[in-house]
């Protein structure tokens, strides 16, 4: 799968484990909030960062103390019009302060990537593969942007004389 | 009324560009189905019984005639030469080719129009009262505040994917002629004790399969706090409302699961955690009402014009369109004109090329250039000085369009039903001419009054039947046409769901069925009393007693 980060396609250094796999003692892995919450004291012990992997229902609420120990939470997209990721994405970047990288992942198309780095999504791996280029277009696919969110921290009023 | 500026322009363009490209690689086969779908219908392009549908937005009901000739240009270039209006202010083309989609949005752009979010699950286009501004129980004009919510969600990036589709709708006068107790979410300008105006928020109204009357989740919000207070609504909505039965996911069920009282705290914990990152500036409002300005109203005499009191004794039909077509207006010297969309054989809310040509030709000269559509699917000439009130009716009635019907049981509102839409499970407009055959005496249909009869077909409730004095829903039963009737519905200030007179009728019995109805009123009202508030008193049983008792 390609993976589009600042323009670019990049190799994937994590290991996305599934809930049934065995925790390998190093190595960059993600985990689901389910497994953290059961195992975070042995993930924690490991040498190597641990990463997070939210689903649409996800509640960012109860991991908000953890938050800066992930260097990367991948949200996992089931299907493209689930479009609960967009508020999650908000929450996490805008109420909980997550610095790290956030990665859409899954079945979401090209036409929503404009709207997902908005809400603070810096990393792209749809099913499909892309291109770095599309990426890039997509994410201007708008000049003019009326809302605050994530990218703008103001409305287009308070940011340009109309 | 509100002109773009560089930046809403430039958004409308960029999206003919996106669709553009969206539409050629579906053609090319590049986008599946399923991932094109709700791509065109967030520009409300919808996949026929014969052809497209596309769905053009009018933001609050509101036309220039700039903007109705070009209206008539699609009709006539893109199309079969006609438009269908609807219950929510937008214009629907029946028979557009998909690859010329984005040449009608590149058309729509250059008058500063779109299709964006008139369809998908989105917020849709933001409806109001379809005489603000000239109204005289007004507050304040609600369509600033229309504008101001239209521009916020335009490709709002958290809100483009919501459990199902979400309407907006503002009223700023005593009465309501918005609907707002059935809307998602219904605002309402109001006066605080401290005389402040603000607004009243109605939250989970709807038609539809589970018609619901809104909840007030909160009597006042401050001007500078709508935009955060909507936020804090979408955002609870599009996290906890259900996305597991599309018939279960409008905001209403979340919020009958959920108990008002519940869904109102959690909105208000979102809402105080964002409502001083998000505020609605003074000077924003105030850019936005000064496109909504008084046109350059003359100073005139109250009364009527003498040679225009004199037509009304003297010509029994212009009288009959003054009285029931036109209406007060707040400015001495100036009516309110309703052009009805509603003549006989013709399907209602639909008007050819010509004749919005035509229209558009009358309001520049007798009407500041504007039209206002409204959700009974009718239009509007707001500003009509009352001396010229004759010659206009004159060019109007040539037009077909001078019916002297509006509120009267021949002013149906009606969904193109099963001869367009692929939804349907019945035909509505056939049994919309055959109730209008039946009422061709104007003497007997003054004589009934005020009176509202919608009709859908199909549960989905395009023709808003629910809140129809009478209502007329289509159902199929095994492969045939069934109608289903309810009475004392409104979506007024008394807002009430008409309640289900009893089994369905076939279908070549409802026009009877509603003619025995219209009987029963008339025998067992009391003076002066409307239809709808005979029904009220005396309760559905006796017209039961009658329909089902000649069956």
């Amino acid at each position: 799968m390609v993976i589009i980060k600042d323009g670019r396609a990049i190799t994937d250094e994590w290991l996305h484990l599934d809930d049934e796999a065995a925790i390998p003692p190093s190595g960059q892995v993600t985990v689901s909030l389910l497994r953290w919450h059961a195992e975070r004291t042995a993930l924690m012990a490991r040498p190597d960062p641990v990463g997070l992997r939210l689903e649409a229902g996800d509640a960012p609420d109860t991991i908000a103390d953890d938050l800066q120990r992930f260097p990367l939470i991948v949200l996992s997209f089931a299907t493209m019009a689930d479009g609960r990721l967009f508020s999650l994405a908000r929450l996490l970047r805008e109420r909980f302060g997550f610095a790290g990288e956030l990665r859409a992942r899954g079945d979401f198309i090209v036409d929503q990537i404009f709207f997902l780095s908005r809400v603070g999504v810096d990393t792209f791996e749809p099913t499909e593969d892309i291109s770095p280029e599309a990426v890039g277009q997509a994410i201007t696919t708008f000049s003019v942007l009326y809302q605050a969110a994530t990218d703008e921290k103001h409305p287009l009023y308070r940011r340009a004389r109309r | 009324m509100y002109q773009y500026d560089e930046f809403d322009q430039r958004i409308v363009d960029e999206r003919v560009r996106q669709f553009r490209d969206q539409t050629a690689r579906f053609l090319a086969g590049q986008l599946t189905e399923d991932q094109f779908r709700p791509l065109r219908l967030m520009n409300g392009l919808y996949l026929q019984r014969h052809a497209p549908m596309l769905r053009v937005a009018i933001p609050y009901g509101l036309l220039s005639t700039r903007q109705l000739r070009m209206l008539a240009h699609i009709a006539r270039t893109y199309d079969r030469g006609y438009g269908h209006f609807t219950t929510r202010q937008n214009v629907q083309y029946n028979w557009p080719e998909l690859n010329r989609v984005p040449d009608i949005l590149a058309d729509l752009a250059s008058v500063q129009m779109h299709a964006i979010q008139t369809s998908g699950n989105c917020i849709r286009n933001v409806t109001s009262d379809p005489i603000a501004g000239v109204a005289a129980d007004e507050l304040e004009d609600p369509r600033p505040y229309c504008e101001i919510i239209r521009q916020w969600s335009t490709f709002h990036p958290e809100f483009s994917y919501l459990p199902r589709k979400f309407k907006i709708a503002v009223t700023g006068a005593e009465q309501d002629r918005a609907a707002v107790q059935v809307h998602d979410i219904g605002l309402r300008l109001v006066r605080n004790e401290a005389g402040e105006v603000g607004f009243a928020v109605l939250v989970g109204g709807g038609l539809g399969r589970t018609p619901i009357i809104g909840e007030t989740t909160r009597p006042f919000l401050a001007k500078r706090d709508l935009l955060s207070y909507l936020e804090a609504i979408l955002r609870v909505y599009n996290r906890f409302g259900r996305r597991d039965n599309k018939y279960k996911a409008r905001i209403k069920i979340l919020l009958k699961e959920t108990g008002v009282a519940a869904f109102t705290t959690q909105v208000e914990q979102e809402w105080q955690q964002i409502k001083d990152h998000l505020v609605l500036d003074d000077t924003e409002i105030e850019r936005v009402k000064a496109h909504f300005t008084e046109p350059p109203y003359e100073t005139l005499p109250a009364e009527l014009p003498g040679a225009v009191a004199q037509r009304t004794e003297s010509d029994p039909a212009f009288a009959a369109w003054f009285r029931h077509n036109t209406f007060a207006h707040k400015v001495p010297g100036y009516r309110i004109v309703f052009l009805s969309l509603k003549p006989p054989k013709v399907p209602p809310g639909d008007l050819d090329h010509r004749q919005m040509d035509a229209i558009a030709e009358l309001a520049d000269r007798f009407s500041f250039g504007e039209i206002r559509v409204t959700h009974n699917q009718n239009m509007i000439f707001a500003d009509v000085r009352a001396s010229e009130l004759h010659a206009l009716w004159t060019e109007l009635r040539e037009w077909g369009v001078a019916t002297p019907n509006i509120n009267k049981a021949t002013d149906i509102i009606c969904c193109p039903g099963l001869d367009f839409c692929s939804l349907a499970n019945a035909s509505s407009i056939p049994i919309a001419e055959e109730i209008y055959s039946r009422l061709d005496n104007f003497d007997y249909l003054y004589d009934l009054g005020d009176l509202r009869i919608n009709i859908s077909g199909c549960m989905n409730g395009c023709g808003h039947h629910t809140v129809g004095h009478i209502g007329i829903l289509g159902v199929d039963k095994k492969g045939e046409e069934w109608y289903q009737l309810t009475l004392g519905g409104s979506s007024a200030n008394e807002a009430a769901l008409g309640e289900r007179l009893g089994p369905a009728i076939a279908k070549p019995d409802v026009a009877d069925a509603v003619t025995t109805i219209l009987k029963t009123y008339v025998e067992l009202r009391a003076p002066d009393e409307s239809f709808l508030q005979t029904v009220r008193r005396i309760g559905i049983t006796p017209f039961q007693e009658q329909v089902y008792g000649h069956h």
